[in-house]
This record gives C-alpha cells, structure tokens and sequence, in this order.
C-alpha cells in the first residue's frame, strides 16, 4: 500500500496503480484523450498533465503514465494545470477545429478560439487505434510512420493492407472519428487506411455481414468449432440460437 | 522476387542470426547493399523475421538514414550545421537546390545526384562545407558550386 | 598461441612492447587522421608520405592518429626522431610533406609551417613526464613549446590524454601510456561498491548534458534487482557544431572500453552496448577494431585478466535522428523500435534496455573513469569548482580564429576560452556571444565574459554546459535567426510523439519565421513565451523540455535586436532576408562586371566600367554578388 497527497487529501492505495487511474477510484475527473483502459497508456496528448511534488520539486507530467509512489502530492487542478492544458487544447484545437471531443474539451477548460496556426486534420496522433490493432487484436496492420510534425499513422507504404482484418476496432476506439468505415454492398472500405476488404455473406439471409479476414481471424483464434456460426449475420445467428433453445433444432 | 535478391537478403538476416531485435542492423546493412530499400527486401525481412510490417515500415520512415526511394549515384551532403549555418550554409543550400533543379531530400531525375542536409560533419573550420560522396569541400562559395559538381559524372 | 593478458608482468610486458612502438629507434611520422584531418586533406598526406618512404627506402614508421585539438591547423604531422625533438607541422599538403620527407632523409630539421615542438609527454595515468631532447643545438629556441602555445597553455587533457599521441588501432600504444592499468587495479584491488565510491568522490558528473552526478547513477544500477544488467555508452553525439565525442571515439576508443568494463564490474552486468551515430564511420570503424583486440588479449570476454569477471560489448549503429540521444530513445533504437522516448519513472537504472537495470553515460564520461581510478578521487576533485569537478572538452568554432577541440578544467572564465585559447575574433568583428548547448541551450552576451565556466554557472545564467558545443557568434550573426534555425532543426528532430512539442514548436517557429521576414506583430514575444512554458512543462523528453531554451535566452538578453524585427522592420546583424538591401557603392565599384555575371537572377545592371546598380526587385539577396566582388563595393543594409 502506498500513501499520497491529492488534491490537499490523503489516500492510501494498493501499489501498481496510475495516477489516472487513482484519480478515477476516488471520483477526481482528468480529462483524457488517448487514455483507454484496455490498452497500455502512452502519454501524447498531455492533456490529462498534473502537478507531482516530490522532495519539494514540482513537475508536470501525465497522470496517465506517472505510477503512484509513496510520498508524492498531486495536484490535479493547479492554476499551472489549468493554464498549461488551456494551451495544449488550443493547439489541439488549431490541429482538428472539426473534431467534436476537442470542441467539447476547448468548451470545457475555457477556451473560445485560438491563436495557433491552422490545419485541418482529423488525427490527434493519440495512437489508440495502433494501440488496439496491436494488442487487443493482435495484427498490427497499422501504425506510426515518419517522425515528429510528419508523423502520421497509416499501412505500410500507404497502400492496401495485407493483414488488416477489417474488424473495426480502430474506429471504434478513435476519439475524434476520424477513421470512417464505409459498408458498401459486399465490401467495407477504411479509405484512411486504403484497405478494401471482402465480405462474407450470410447463409441463410444473404447479407454480407463481416469481412471474411476478420471470421477467419476469428476462427482462428476461437477454441470451439463455431464454423456453423461464422456463416451467418447476427441477427441470423440469434434467430438460429433461439430456435435451438426453444424448439431444439 | 528475384532469387539472387532473396539470397543476398537471407545472408544479411544470418549474419545476425535471425534476431529481431537487431532488426535496424539488418536494415542498415540492405540499405547499404541496394542503395535504398525496395518494397521487396523489407517484406521479405518481415516474414524471416517475423515483426510486423508495419513495424519495420515505422522504423524505416522514422530514421534519416533509410530511403524508400532510389538513390543517386552521388550523394550530396550539404552541411547545415550551426557554424555552417552561421557562415552561410542556408544560401548555399538554396543554391544547390536551384542548379540541381530538386529540393533537399530527392534525386535528380537521370539519377546522378541525391541531396541531403546533415548535421555536422565536423570540420567547422572548413564552414561551409559540402561533401560529395566522400571528398569534402571547404569554404564553398556559391558561385564555384557549378564547377565542384561537373567533377562528378 | 594466447595474448591474453593474466598478471601485471604481462601487462607490464605489453606496455614495454607499446612504449618501443611510441618511441622507435627510427623516425616516426604521426599524421592526423580523425574526420578533421581527414577533411583537410589528411590522407593525401599521409599518401605522398608513405610512397616517399618506400621509394626512398627510409627506415620510418607512418602512423595515423587523432586529433589533437587544433582542427584550424590541420593536417597536423608530428615528426619524433631518437634524439631529436619532436615537432609538430601545420597546415601541411602533399608538396609540403615531401620536403619534410627530404629533410628528414638528409637528416636535417625542416624549419617550415612549425607549429611547436613537443619538450615533454605526459602519461597522466602514471604521473609521469617523458622529456625529449631540447632542441638547443638544432637551434629551436624560438620554437614554440607545444605546452606554451596560447591554444594549450591552458588546456588539461584528461578525457582526451591521448587523442593525437597514439595509433588508436594498436592497443600496446595504449596500454604504454597507462591504458588497462585501472582496470587491473580495479579487478585485482577493489570491490565492485569501492569503485562506486571512488567515482562518487571524485564528484565526475555526466558530460552528455545533464550533468548528473556519475556515481549515485551507478549505485542505482548496483541496486536494481536481477541478474541481467546493461552498461551502454551514448555516444549519438547530435548536437550541430560538437564533435568532441567524435574525437576520443577516433583517437583513443580503449578508454571508453576501458571505463565501460570498470562500470559493468561495479555494477554488476555483463554485457554492454556502445550506440554510435551512423554519420560517424570512422569512428564505428575504430571501435570495432577496439573491440576485437581488446577480447584477443583479455581485456573484453570471459574471465577478464584471467579472473573470474567476464564482459562483452556490442556497438549499435544510430540510423540517424538526434532524438536518439535521449537515453530512453536510444534504447528503443537499439532494441529495433522507432526512437520514441518514454515516461520517466520507472528510470533506465531500474527498467532500461529490454526492461532490464541499465547504465547509460556519455563517451567524455567513460574516457575519464581509468584517470579517476589511476589518479584517485581526491586528485580529480581538486581540479574544477566546489560543483563541477574535473576538466570538460569543448568544440570551439563558429566566428573564432583558433577553432578545434579544448579541454579544460571546470571554472575557466569564458574571456580565457574565447580569447587567449581561441585568438579572439576574426577580421576584427565585434564578439557577440558564444551559444552553449546546442540547441537545448543558449547565447552568454559579451558582458558576461568573465563567467566562470560550469554546470551552475552556464545554468544560472539560462544557458546549459550540454555536450560541449561552444559556438561564437559575432555581430554579423543574427540571434533571431539563430534561435529560428534551432527550432526549426528539433521541429525536423522531433519523434512527434507529444501535443506539446511536435505542434508547440511548430507554432513557435511560425511566429519566429513571421518576424524575420519582417511580418511580426505586437505582442508575439509575449505569445512565444507562454508556448515556450507550455513545451517547456508539458513535453514527454529532454528536447521538448528544453527547445525553446534558445528562443527564451535570446529574449533575456538580445530583446531589442527582437524589437528591431518586430517593431522596426529592420534586422541589426544584416541576415534576415526580407529586411536587408544590397547595394552596390558607386564610388568603390570599377565596373568590372563580374557580379553581373554570377548573379542568377540577372539583377545587375551596368556597363563596363561604369559604376552597376542592383535592381532591387529582381534581387533575391543570395548574396553571390557581395562574395564575388573584389573591390567591397557591394553593402548589405
């Protein structure tokens, strides 16, 4: 058990823990952007920064990614706090002006316009959808090119992947929408990265369901023999699970 | 893909012993050998080494050292270090780029030249300098570059 | 049959073999071949040598070695005859070099391009002076003693002790001025936690930049947990306009092996890695060389001196990104990954390279441990200040008549490196500043030259000692460009990982852009600072943390040279394009044409012999015209 000052108040907490995710314990809100419970913590877009005392020096750094240690005191609200991630919003800001989650946090630490240069990108650069594709799903198909104002995540050499399952995780986990999936007829297209993949379509609706990387992917993985399965679409699959509970067959 | 390739690469690899770990040695070494590296060779690597390829695309695009793209058959190196800097490396630089007709970081269309900007090649005394392959140029002016790059076919 | 060395007898045996090498009974011709020789036209040199000792069937011995400091007169060729002084020559060519041959052949002393004459060596390791002849009956009284010379009066070489004086590719040369003995001392008399304390005691603090005290990074590596431990050397020099790093690397790599093999005793591991920047060929070239005989004869691989120690060194080669010297970067590189920094803690000293405890320190750190264990704590803690110990090498170029590598002891006076080892300014231009750091760094203005050179001293006045790099400005050099351009460098160096640096120095880039191109507004020195807090507070490394170090010292102490941009248009120094003219002086100019020739954008109008004029919106302020004109008839205004 370690013992640390935030926010004025003393906690005890079992070792092991993030300052984030501490602050999550005990109802003190940080705002995140390229945090998520499932994957490692990374630490780029600074926004969930607090101030850390320890031995008497202040430093800021991201509650993310700073371990909680015996003895530190945490200000999570600090007027430096509060002054440093109204710039970091503004810089994100002039980077993704479209993006929703960004307008939202601008609105929520105070910030009205801002005064740096103007782009019009949609990535924050958070890296959750590497993040995801890597760890959770275990493929690796996208991730970070080029360095430092250039970078930017993408397949290699930009083109089709040839091990990109199609499973959407990487949309789903992408904070400010940036990645669009599109489902057209018997294809899904992820035009950030150029990928078209096949679908595979259901058996006994026809629908195409699922990009048949990802079912094999799954089958793959899967311990059981839900070959049976596989060739359906949802609503397909719980009708069948339905008729068998209830009527056997 | 050409079998005298695959050979070439497979020895790289053996050198260090198929460990992924040495995956920028590796690299270094094909790029060494081809120039650049072509798509081939790094998705080859990727399936003897079994990293991902997006990884090795990461590590290829993130280090100056590595080209995606053909190479000329001489290299410029324009030193833009700060005591070249300070003696006039930036008009010099524009320069070059005017009279090869390309900018930092490409290669002329005939494939003579490919120029770059390196940090310090640490003959300060000799700012600005420039090295073609592997002679160095000291205190180079502007005007005498024409004549510096007509002694390299 | 083995070389390796087991007892001190072999040692000693291998040192009396170095010291016949170092001081042959025939002549011995040294020529320096580290980069900067090399770019002086060094191998010529040595080529003309070598063909005219064959052809004349001369008993010498050819030896390449490093630098020796004095880049400005390179190709230096260091002549030791049995009896006769040693001289070293300047600036030498191939026509010069066969002189100095033909002399020598007679059997003469050649009086041209001296630079000094060597009276004495000195082995640092052993406390001892080794003198040469005086010279008095050739008649060299008027030669400068090398030891005298302004450039070497006051220098102290302790890191570079050897750099120019041995064949760094023959380790007995080494070994004959004391290299191996502290590791012999150390694994033969010493506990791993008393070597610790020595290099606590001796107060050496980390001479890649940030200063940390050598010896307490050591205990936290002794004490991390495991069995698995890594000692790795940083040698990704990175910073434009130092290469001090470079020229130990090239002319004397045994004293990193040497101090790396008594850290991973004291703390405990077994295998290390020496990171070296691609750009440096040369120097990977040495070190593996380095490497390979120090394993022949013992000193690397298993049972160490015949003990029961055992160490092996690897070398990464760097793919070229300054990132890469941040140590946690330079760890994912050499694990094969991009070169992203990461969060701090857990510290490399607990979970470095593949998670493992790992020691990292600079090359000018590792080249000072074998003195440090030969010398003793308490000779090294008396040289320097109360908190800054020892000597430190510094690259001295830019605006500077002496330029090359200096070391000197911590608290030397900034006035004394500048003027008396740097021969002042050139063409009589006025000193400006001289920019510490590199671009984590920062300018030290022309009246605070008396400054007392070190760690808290280069801090307090919001510079950093960094590496090493000392680079002179004069009052053609404009700071504002100058903290532009180290900018725009980290925005390119940059891993892009964090909001705050990747997109914080871009923005402070744009604004310093706009201002020297005449476009800044009221108010932007105030907007720069705010973001240079935030890249400062906020960013994941080091080069976040401190790129708008530059921008922020210039203010402190160069604010009216902003103002003049800002407010008035105008650039003081004449560099910012936008905000100069060039014009040609009717009365000085002869017509001879010759800048209307070279200007490319044909912006140069006149007849022969008729004063030209520039037309001014033709001209794109290259600059060709005013470094072709021999009759300083062009002005920049």
């Amino acid at each position: 058990m370690v013992k640390i000052v935030i926010d004025g108040k003393e906690v005890e907490v079992e070792e092991g823990l993030s300052v984030l995710e501490l602050a999550e314990k005990i109802g003190v809100k940080i705002p995140t952007l390229c945090y998520h419970p499932a994957v490692s913590a990374y630490g780029a877009c600074r926004v969930c920064i607090v101030e850390v005392i320890e031995k008497g020096l202040s430093k800021l750094t991201t509650s993310c990614t700073c371990p909680v240690e015996s003895g530190i005191e945490v200000k999570t609200n600090s007027e430096k706090v509060k002054k440093t991630r109204k710039l970091i919003v503004e810089i994100l800001l002039a980077r993704c002006p479209d993006a929703r989650i960004i307008q939202d946090l601008a609105k929520q630490v105070g910030v009205e316009k801002t005064r740096a240069p103007q782009k019009n990108e949609n990535c924050i650069l958070c890296g959750l959808c590497m993040r995801i594709c890597r760890e959770i799903i275990g493929v690796d198909a996208i991730g970070f090119a080029n360095r430092g104002h250039k970078r930017k995540v993408t397949t290699p050499f930009e083109i089709q992947s040839d091990v990109c399952l199609g499973c959407g995780a990487c949309a789903f986990v992408c904070p400010t929408g940036a990645i669009k999936i599109e489902d057209v007829e018997d294809k899904r297209k992820i035009d950030m990265w150029h990928t078209e993949l096949a679908k595979v379509k259901c058996e006994r609706c026809g629908r195409y369901f699922f990009p048949e990387s990802a079912v094999e992917h799954v089958k793959r993985k899967s311990l059981q023999d839900i070959d049976g399965f596989l060739k359906l679409c949802p609503d397909c699959r719980k009708r069948v699970l339905a008729n068998k509970l209830v009527c056997g067959w | 893909m050409d079998v005298q390739i695959i050979e070439k690469v497979d020895r790289i690899i053996n050198k260090y012993k198929k460990d992924k770990k040495d995956l920028l040695s590796i690299l270094q070494d094909a790029q060494d050998e081809y120039g650049y590296l072509p798509r081939d060779v790094l998705v080859h690597i990727r399936e003897k080494l079994n990293v991902s390829l997006s990884q090795i695309y990461g590590v290829v695009t993130f280090y100056n050292a590595f080209s995606l793209m053909p190479r000329g058959r001489h290299l410029i190196m324009v030193c833009t270090g700060t005591t070249c800097h300070v003696r006039g490396a930036g008009k010099l630089l524009e320069r070059v780029e005017k009279e090869l007709r390309i900018k930092n970081g490409e290669t002329t269309r005939d494939l003579r030249f490919s120029l770059e900007t390196v940090r310090c090649l640490g003959c300060c005394s000799l700012a600005p300098v420039v090295r073609i392959d592997s002679d160095t140029y000291g205190r180079v002016k502007q005007s005498e570059f024409s004549k510096i790059l007509s002694s390299h076919e | 049959m083995s070389k390796k060395i087991a007892s001190l007898r072999e040692l000693d045996d291998l040192r009396k073999r170095g010291l016949k090498s170092l001081y042959p009974d025939k002549p011995r011709i040294m020529v320096g071949m580290a980069t900067c020789g090399l770019a002086t036209g060094g191998k010529k040199v040595f080529e003309i040598l070598s063909k005219g000792i064959e052809k004349n069937g001369m008993d010498a011995k050819l030896i390449p070695t490093g630098c020796l400091g004095y880049c400005q007169k390179e190709p230096l060729v260091d002549v030791l005859r049995p009896g006769w002084p040693r001289i070293i020559y300047q600036q030498m060519d191939p026509e010069k070099a066969e002189k100095l041959l033909d002399n020598i052949n007679q059997g003469n002393i050649w009086r041209e391009n001296v630079l000094a004459k060597m009276e004495e060596d000195e082995f640092l390791i052993f406390d001892e002076k080794r003198k040469y002849p005086s010279g008095s009956e050739a008649n060299l009284n008027n030669t400068p003693s090398y030891q005298q010379l302004p450039f070497y009066k006051k220098q102290l070489r302790i890191a570079t002790r050897n750099c120019g004086f041995i064949n760094p590719t023959n380790l007995a040369e080494y070994v004959a001025r004391g290299g191996y003995y502290s590791l012999f001392k150390v694994l033969t008399q010493y506990e791993p936690e008393q070597v610790i304390e020595e290099v606590i005691n001796s107060g050496l603090r980390g001479r890649g930049g940030a200063g940390f005290p050598t010896g307490r990074k050591w205990i936290y590596s002794r004490q991390a947990k495991g069995d698995i431990k890594y000692v790795i050397c940083n040698a990704d020099e990175g910073d434009p306009g130092a290469y001090m790093d470079r020229s130990i690397l090239e002319g004397d790599p045994h004293s990193i092996l040497e101090g790396m093999i008594i850290a991973a005793y004291a703390i405990g591991a077994r295998e290390g890695y020496i990171y070296v920047r691609g750009e440096y060929p040369l120097a990977i070239e040495r070190l593996k060389e380095a490497i390979h005989q120090a394993q022949d004869y013992g000193f690397l691989g298993n049972d160490i001196l015949g003990g029961r120690f055992s160490f092996s060194i690897n070398i990464s080669r760097g793919a070229g990104a300054f990132v890469c010297g941040e140590e946690t970067a330079l760890i994912a590189s050499i694990e094969g990954r991009q070169g992203e920094p990461r969060p701090r803690p857990p510290f490399p000293a607990q979970s470095g390279l593949w998670g493992k405890p790992s020691n990292i320190n600079n090359v000018e750190t590792w080249a000072n441990i074998p003195v440090i264990i030969a010398r003793g704590a308490d000779w090294f803690s008396q040289i320097g200040t109360q908190r800054s110990k020892g000597t430190k090498v510094f690259s001295l170029v830019g605006k500077i008549n002496n330029t090359g590598l200096v070391e000197v002891p911590m608290g030397i006076t900034l006035r004394e490196i500048i003027y008396d080892i740097g021969g002042g300014i050139p063409g009589g231009k006025k000193f400006k500043a001289v920019q510490t750091g590199g671009p984590s760094g920062g300018c030290v203005p022309s009246w605070l030259l008396n400054l007392p050179v070190d760690y808290e001293q280069l801090t307090k006045v919001g510079s950093i000692m960094g590496s090493g790099g000392m680079i002179v400005i004069d009052e053609d050099t404009c700071v504002v460009d100058l903290a532009r351009y180290f900018l725009s460098f980290l925005q390119d160096e940059s891993c892009g990982k964090c909001t705050s640096c990747r997109e914080g120095i871009g923005w402070m880039l744009e604004i310093l852009t706009r201002i020297t191109h005449g476009k800044g507004e009221e108010g932007d020195i105030e907007l720069l600072k705010q973001i240079a807090e935030v890249v400062k507070n906020a960013s994941l490394c080091g080069l976040g943390k401190t790129a708008p170090n530059s921008v922020l010292t210039t203010f402190l102490y160069f604010r009216d040279e902003y103002e003049a941009h800002i407010k008035d248009k105008q650039c003081p120094a004449r560099v910012c394009r936008d905000l100069i003219t060039y014009i040609i002086n009717e009365e000085k100019c002869t017509g001879c044409m010759r800048c209307a020739k070279e200007c490319p954008q044909e912006a140069i109008v006149g007849e022969r012999r008729k004063p030209h004029r520039i037309m001014q919106k033709k001209c794109i302020k290259c600059g060709i015209c005013y470094e072709t004109c021999k009759f300083d008839a062009i002005k920049v205004e």
